[in-house]
């Protein structure tokens, strides 16, 4: 492993506080990251020294704090591999972002009868707002499915998509199964039809390295708060072609050239999306957490992960009565399992009692927990400033859970 | 004993324990204690959904008292539920709707009422509460 895990941990003060009886074990970074110093300092530093809004004033420290957000924008652009700075949207997440896009898109692409194809695997807010959609535009929401080790069955997709195809809103890492889904294919073969492809990369863009051009997608979005950045920031990636032809989403300050009680004519890109004052100093952390792990490797981070997320597994495969959830090939580091037959939400309070934190219950994707006909799992999603030895205080955790319930 | 009493009781109960292992394993234990509730019972009607486990409660008036029956799909949320039917159970609307409920903040438990939970936990409080509200009037007409 050619990261320097130890010295990593020295800039996440938060890992090394001590709950119950010993040292947090954080394995729930599905749910959200924990911030590096570099990112703390950043947001002390702006909150005492440079806070000012954004493309307003005319003062020195508007100034200084637009340019700022304004190279965050930059910065992403160019950690993302997009064409143009105005291609990059600041929302407030992953959530939003989708949102963003299936209004947006829904209204000026979708009419009744059109078809949008999501995945079994999608989280809530990768379903919900096309639900939304479909059901204003009378449009028609079709799903592809998953096999039993939570794989996409690709081969179905030609068969999904019709001409009344109008997008196609997948997820690049299932936040419950872990799976890595082949994403550049699938926009190969949506491309082929012209339908355009948007990427949720809430539990991919952490992981790994995202080239929007080389994949080749439509939108991808992600949320701030899981790559080691602050809550409340997000980043819509979209092709400047589809984003110029969408109306705006919200209207407010910001995103408007002139505004008469006649006619209001709206901003250019980006502006047009980010209305009211945005959340410039979320920006400028994120820009930072981006800026830390850029200064890591991604590839390390990607190397590192796997070999964690292989050892976790086959550490908690070896105890008996454990089933995990999600067997990709392809595969991050997140693991989702039962034990025995003991509730999740019993495994989880145990575990939180020896200092251990994972996640319990449905993900927010309830049609996963209905295909394996499950209430819930446990899940355990792992960064690069976990160790081995906290997998191997997880797994003994899942013992003594056994030991208890049994 | 008074619905106080039980829950001093309790709280004494666990003071024995110093380690949170022990303890859950004597919420696991008392769970089993937990009067079943009956099959017909377990109705959606009687649901209280959490995202994260399940909780059953049924309320039935008998002699002027009410006498609770419950359930959960997960251990520690049934084990805490044991409890609480073991300090509202067989008691007259008015005792329940002049109790105020100390003993699981007391034990350390409170965490299990934060919404955040979302283990029925703290619906269930309330719907006990309502029983004791409708049944009450009921007697009183």
């Amino acid at each position: 492993m050619s990261l320097d895990v130890r010295k990593i941990r020295d800039d996440f003060p938060i890992l090394k506080q001590n709950l119950y009886s010993g040292q947090l074990v954080y394995f729930d970074n599905g749910a959200t990251t924990q911030k590096p110093i570099q990112v703390l300092d950043i947001l002390n530093e702006y909150y005492s020294k440079h806070n000012s809004n954004i493309h307003r004033g005319i003062h020195y420290l508007s100034e200084k704090t637009t340019q700022a957000y304004e190279k965050a924008r930059t910065n992403i652009r160019k950690f993302l591999n997009a064409k143009l700075d105005e291609e990059i949207i600041f929302t407030s997440g992953t959530t939003e972002g989708i949102n963003l896009i299936a209004y947006s898109f829904g209204e000026k692409y979708i009419h009744e009868g059109d078809e949008i194809i999501v995945t079994r695997m999608e989280h809530h807010s990768n379903i919900v707002p096309w639900q939304m959609l479909c059901e204003r535009k009378k449009a028609k929401l079709k799903v592809l499915d998953f096999d039993v080790h939570g794989v996409l069955k690709i081969e179905e997709l030609d068969s999904l998509i019709t001409d009344k195809t109008k997008i196609i809103s997948l997820t690049h890492v299932s936040n419950t199964l872990g799976t890595i889904n082949p994403v550049k294919e699938i926009i190969q073969k949506a491309h082929a039809k012209n339908i355009p492809v948007l990427i949720d990369g809430a539990q991919g863009i952490q992981h790994q390295d995202v080239d929007v051009q080389n994949l080749d997608c439509d939108f991808y979005v992600f949320s701030g708060h899981k790559i080691y950045g602050p809550t409340g920031i997000g980043v819509v990636y979209g092709k400047k072609e589809y984003l110029d032809e969408m109306p705006p989403y919200k209207g407010g300050g910001d995103m408007i050239k002139t505004v008469t009680f006649e006619k209001t004519v709206y901003n250019d890109l980006p502006f047009k999306f980010e209305a009211g004052t945005s959340n410039y100093i979320g920006a400028i952390g994120l820009d930072h957490a981006i800026r830390y792990i850029s200064d890591i490797g991604l590839k390390n981070i990607a190397n590192y992960e796997a070999e964690l997320a292989k050892y976790a597994t086959n550490q908690l495969s070896n105890i008996p009565g454990i089933t995990i959830y999600g067997r990709a090939e392809e595969k991050s580091s997140i693991i989702s399992f039962l034990v025995d037959n003991i509730h999740h939400f019993d495994v989880g309070m145990v575990l939180d009692k020896m200092n251990i934190a994972v996640r319990t219950g449905t993900h927010c994707t309830q049609p996963i927990m209905d295909f394996f006909e499950i209430s819930g799992t446990v899940r355990a999603s792992l960064s690069f400033y976990n160790t081995v030895e906290e997998i191997d205080l997880l797994v003994e955790g899942v013992k003594k859970v056994k030991s208890l319930f049994n | 004993m008074t619905i106080n009493e039980i829950q001093d009781s309790i709280i004494e109960e666990f003071s024995l324990f110093d380690d949170w292992l022990d303890k859950y394993n004597y919420i696991i234990e008392i769970a089993k204690d937990l009067p079943e509730i009956a099959q017909e019972f377990k109705t959606n009607d009687n649901l209280i959904t959490g995202c994260q486990s399940k909780v059953w409660l049924n309320a039935e008036l008998e002699n002027n008292k009410i006498r609770f029956t419950a359930d959960s799909d997960a251990i520690i949320t049934k084990g805490i539920i044991s409890l609480l039917v073991k300090v509202y159970d067989n008691r007259t609307p008015q005792e329940i709707m002049d109790s105020e409920i100390y003993f699981i903040k007391k034990i350390g438990l409170e965490e299990n009422l934060s919404p955040t939970r979302a283990n029925g936990l703290l619906s269930m409080m309330k719907k006990i509460k309502l029983y004791a509200l409708a049944y009450n009037s009921k007697l009183n007409n």
